[in-house]
């Protein structure tokens, strides 16, 4: 299994999403600065979280516009797996690979907590290692992660089984006190209409070792490889 | 040259929550009359451009393509000199 992990000035989560893609994958993915243009054979794709661009202009919006952004577009085209967490996903929805956008929180305040998050859709690959309905733990730490799109683009996304992750409360109940940030019907992470592209806020690589954090997120990378074999 | 003013803000209907704080601020202060606040984001850009037709379609396209999110925000641009 070849990954790949794109590296902005910035990033601050291509590290600790490597060690766990290398755990998963059983070998190190190859990681890709920005300025470059052609990518290696890649059987998935990680724009990592942080703060690509210092957040100039929109969070993500100038990563969006990297050479490295040119060629993973080319090669999601192609139907390569590309998966976005946090800051990834803002490049993701700024670059078009996604729809919507992640807006400045509903509190003003940056956010760092873990959350609780319901499957929604555990029928495709991305959350291959879970079951829907489940409820897992994840951290974010975002202040850009209220995700907003048009009442037509969310009816389509809930529609096409789009919406793969939302915040929810401990019991698993999606409703506004288990939404930290004020996105639009609770959605954490969504896939793109040919299920090859995720974008999620929650950070399942900082729960991906039981002396770090949590567990939840060992499963989403294992079951992920799987799929992917 | 071309000088341009962007000035990019939100889609009346999205919820611009900065903009409420300070009119909130703005009534602690005393200032009751405020009936609304949005706050929005201005460029400057200086071209090489001398034709205003050309000058205003370049930046248009800096806008959709980069200024401006076009899923939330708006943009109006003037030209000047």
């Amino acid at each position: 299994m070849n990954t790949g992990v794109i590296v902005f000035p910035g990033s601050n989560c291509d590290r600790d999403v490597a060690v766990a893609l290398a755990r998963a994958a059983g070998r190190p993915p190859v990681m890709v600065w920005h300025k470059e243009t052609a990518l290696p054979p890649l059987d998935l794709i990680v724009v990592p979280g942080g703060f690509s661009f210092g957040d100039y202009l929109r969070a993500g919006a100038i990563a969006a516009h990297s050479p490295v952004i040119r060629a993973v577009k080319d090669r999601a085209a192609t139907g390569v797996p590309v998966l976005g967490i946090c800051n990834g996903f803002q490049v993701l929805t700024e670059c078009g690979l996604l729809p919507g956008v992640l807006m400045r929180n509903r509190d003003l305040r940056f956010i760092c907590r873990d959350v609780d998050l319901r499957v929604d859709n555990a029928a495709w690959r991305f959350t291959a290692g879970y079951r829907e309905g489940q409820v897992v733990r994840m951290p974010i730490a975002h202040n850009e992660g209220n995700y907003f799109a048009d009442d037509a683009t969310l009816d389509r996304l809930e529609g096409e089984g789009q919406v793969l992750f939302r915040y929810c409360t401990a019991e698993g109940v999606v409703n506004d006190a288990g939404n930290p940030n004020g996105s639009q019907r609770n959605i954490a992470g969504i896939i793109n209409a040919s299920r090859t592209v995720l974008g999620m806020m929650p950070h399942p690589e900082r729960v991906a070792d039981p002396d770090l954090g949590g567990t939840d997120g060992i499963a989403f990378f294992a079951g992920l490889m799987t799929a992917l074999q | 040259m071309i000088k341009a003013r962007v000035h990019v803000g939100l889609k009346a209907g999205v919820l611009d929550p900065a903009g409420k704080a300070v009119e909130h601020s703005l009534h602690a202060l005393g200032f009751a009359g405020v009936r609304g606040v949005r706050t929005a984001k201005s460029f400057e850009l200086v071209l090489e451009e001398t034709d205003a037709v050309k000058a205003r379609a370049a930046v248009e396209a800096m806008c959709q393509q980069l200024l401006a999110n076009t899923v939330i925000e708006t943009y109006r641009i003037d030209l000047e000199g």
